[in-house]
């Protein structure tokens, strides 16, 4: 009998479970869930009525309307053009590919307010592109889409991207030699093996349009009850020093975010339980 | 259906993939092409399915030429190296795509689907796997999947792509057979890729052998085996023995040692080499005309026969004779032992490819 036999705890390949598992929750803690706990403890200095009264300030539920509607039109507008670019980047060669490649990363680096900057004078009634149109693109829910396009096109793109590369030709190949047209072969083999990853994409995409501040005040044109984003309104509140009121928008803002992110995580799980038994 | 291939040339960039490549393939026919990596046999296949345009050349099916034809209008069942199976489909699904895919005009009713598969799936020993996801299989499995997938469209022409390369040797037997079974039942015209001879030679009417993007033979595998027309084919189709030497009044002779070539009166050759197989090396105890003198360097015993590795004494080369356990007992050989070797059936390759 060796002294290793006698040793009832299985050994971990790799070592250090326990001192990562400690790092990853006290990181976790410290940056994610103690900040935002601080909006739930500083919503509590509000009685409950003065919490429903400003939550429910038309103002405030005309914000959520539009943020959240803009947000999700842009998550969606990202699905299918992302789609499309991932599908371009990957499958074609074309000359400068690395450059469009690289074009792609941009609006992550970009400041926000320079994005929203130059949208603005783009889609400004007089603007290049504004002044082909009869109706207003700029500081309309319109000029807000396209700017939480432009900052959310990343992340569709690059989530879709690595999935498309490790698609094998062969199972397209098959799919064509059973008797498929090309649209059946896109539908029914290649969607169906994308849609965990478009679903991460549009999930994040939605998630950082959201919370978008700084490109959107430009172009969105702040108009009360029109082109109001939450986040300007929570903006606005801190600038008074009203900070519970501002926490009070937040949490409404957190919590919704928070059921929406579920349930796409919960879609996710059920569109990935098929690939990993 | 009948498949005519005719004068088939394809290039990938500057590499010559298949070069002026005729085969005439009768119906029901089970064919293997037989080469090494990079000889233009899976090439070869997927032009034949269209998932590979030919340069050159025409391909027939039938007596009509289908050179142009999508791969969905070949009525032609391919099988994977890897499988290919839809991963986010069970196996059900996987075999029905076939069907269910056709246009509504003539796609099958549900519950015609739905016997069709099962009925496929029986045949594949996996009726119990039909809610599985491929995932959840061995390669074995996955692999009958996929040809189970392959005949639900009732193909006219089965193509198979090294079907059995990623399985283990035993799986690779049970599931070979079972592939002549099948052919032998359906009667479906069948092309399969491979590079292991054994599997070539076990389950094939007829054996193209490839060699360079070329058909370096075409016959039975008792033709290409015993009457192998090259080098090549002669060495890709088992373990050989190789004698130099110089060919001259109808034997070939080195040193010492001379041994009759039939039918070679007429040539008189400088560097002739003859072939031997293993099993045609003969041990003796004694010297007669015609043997080489050798050094038993190694025994291998493998089941039923014995491999004997045999170091020349007249030259630093080895030789290999392969003999039954009973016959090796009989001789009672051992390591270091001297004996002599005798060729029993030699075939002299000369250069300019010239066999006699």
């Amino acid at each position: 009998m060796s002294s290793l036999t006698l040793k009832k705890k299985p050994a971990r390949i790799i070592p250090g479970f326990h001192l990562s598992l400690g790092y990853t929750m006290l990181y976790v803690s410290l940056l994610v869930l103690l900040p935002l706990s601080m909006i739930f403890i500083n919503t509590m200095s509000l009685s409950w009525a003065e919490f429903i009264a400003i939550i429910s300030d038309p103002r405030a539920v005309a914000s959520y309307k539009l943020s959240f509607g803009t947000a999700l039109t842009a998550g969606l507008l990202n699905v299918v053009f992302g789609t499309i670019i991932a599908w371009v980047l990957v499958r074609y060669n074309f000359p400068f590919k690395r450059i469009i490649d690289g074009l792609v990363d941009l609006p992550f680096a970009l400041p926000t307010a320079v994005a929203g900057i130059a949208l603005t004078s783009l889609y400004a009634p007089n603007g290049w592109i504004g002044q082909f149109f009869d109706f207003k693109i700029a500081f309309t829910p319109l000029g807000i889409i396209i700017a939480l396009t432009f900052i959310g096109l990343p992340f569709v793109v690059r989530t879709v991207q690595p999935v498309l590369q490790n698609i094998s030709a062969e199972i397209e190949e098959a799919s064509a030699s059973l008797g498929a047209t090309r649209l059946q072969t896109f539908t029914k083999v290649i969607f169906p093996e994308l849609a965990p990853a478009i679903l991460t994409g549009f999930s994040l995409a939605f998630a950082r349009a959201l919370g978008e501040y700084g490109s959107v005040v430009f172009i969105a044109g702040n108009m009360p009850m029109k082109t109001e984003i939450t986040p300007l309104i929570i903006m606005t509140k801190l600038e008074q020093y009203d900070y519970a009121g501002a926490t009070a928008i937040a949490t409404v803002m957190l919590v919704t975010s928070f059921v929406l992110l579920f349930t796409i995580n919960i879609m996710q799980w059920l569109a990935n339980r098929r690939f990993v038994h | 259906m009948s498949i005519q291939i005719q004068n088939v040339s394809k290039r990938f960039g500057t590499f010559q993939a298949l070069q002026d490549i005729s085969i005439d393939i009768q119906s029901g026919e089970l064919i293997a092409l037989l080469g090494p990596s990079g000889s233009g046999k899976t090439s070869l296949l997927r032009v034949i399915a269209g998932l590979e345009t030919s340069d050159v050349g025409e391909i027939f099916f039938d007596g009509q030429s289908i050179t142009n034809h999508h791969p969905k209008e070949r009525n032609v069942g391919f099988v994977f190296q890897h499988y290919a199976l839809f991963r986010h489909m069970t196996v059900f699904e996987n075999v029905a795509y076939g069907l269910r895919v056709r246009p509504r005009k003539t796609r099958p009713s549900k519950a015609e689907i739905e016997a069709k598969v099962m009925e496929l799936l029986r045949l594949v020993k996996l009726e119990n796997f039909a809610d599985r996801y491929p995932t959840q299989l061995s390669g074995g499995q996955r692999q009958r999947v996929a040809l189970a997938r392959a005949l639900a469209v009732e193909p006219k022409v089965l193509l198979l792509d090294e079907p059995f390369g990623a399985l283990d040797a035993k799986v690779r037997k049970e599931l070979r057979r079972w592939l002549r079974k099948l052919h032998d039942d359906f009667h479906i015209t069948s092309i399969f890729v491979t590079h292991d001879q054994e599997e070539a030679l076990d389950v094939a009417d007829r054996i193209v052998v490839m060699n360079n993007g070329k058909i370096e033979q075409i016959g039975s595998p008792d033709e290409v085996y015993t009457h192998p027309n090259s080098p090549f084919v002669y060495d890709f189709l088992g373990n050989v023995n190789l004698f130099k030497g110089r060919l001259h009044n109808g034997k070939l002779t080195h040193g010492e040692f001379a041994i009759d070539v039939p039918d070679s009166h007429a040539h008189t050759q400088d560097d002739a080499v003859g072939y031997v197989r293993p099993h045609d090396t003969q041990i003796e105890k004694t010297a007669v005309t015609g043997t080489v003198p050798v050094t038993v360097s190694h025994i291998h015993l493998l089941g039923p026969i014995v491999q004997i590795e045999l170091r020349r004494e007249d030259m630093d080369e080895f030789l290999e004779a392969e003999l039954s356990k009973e016959h090796f007992h009989v001789l009672q050989l051992n390591v270091g032992d001297h004996v002599f070797v005798r060729p029993k059936q030699l075939k002299v390759f000369i250069p300019e490819d010239f066999s006699i």
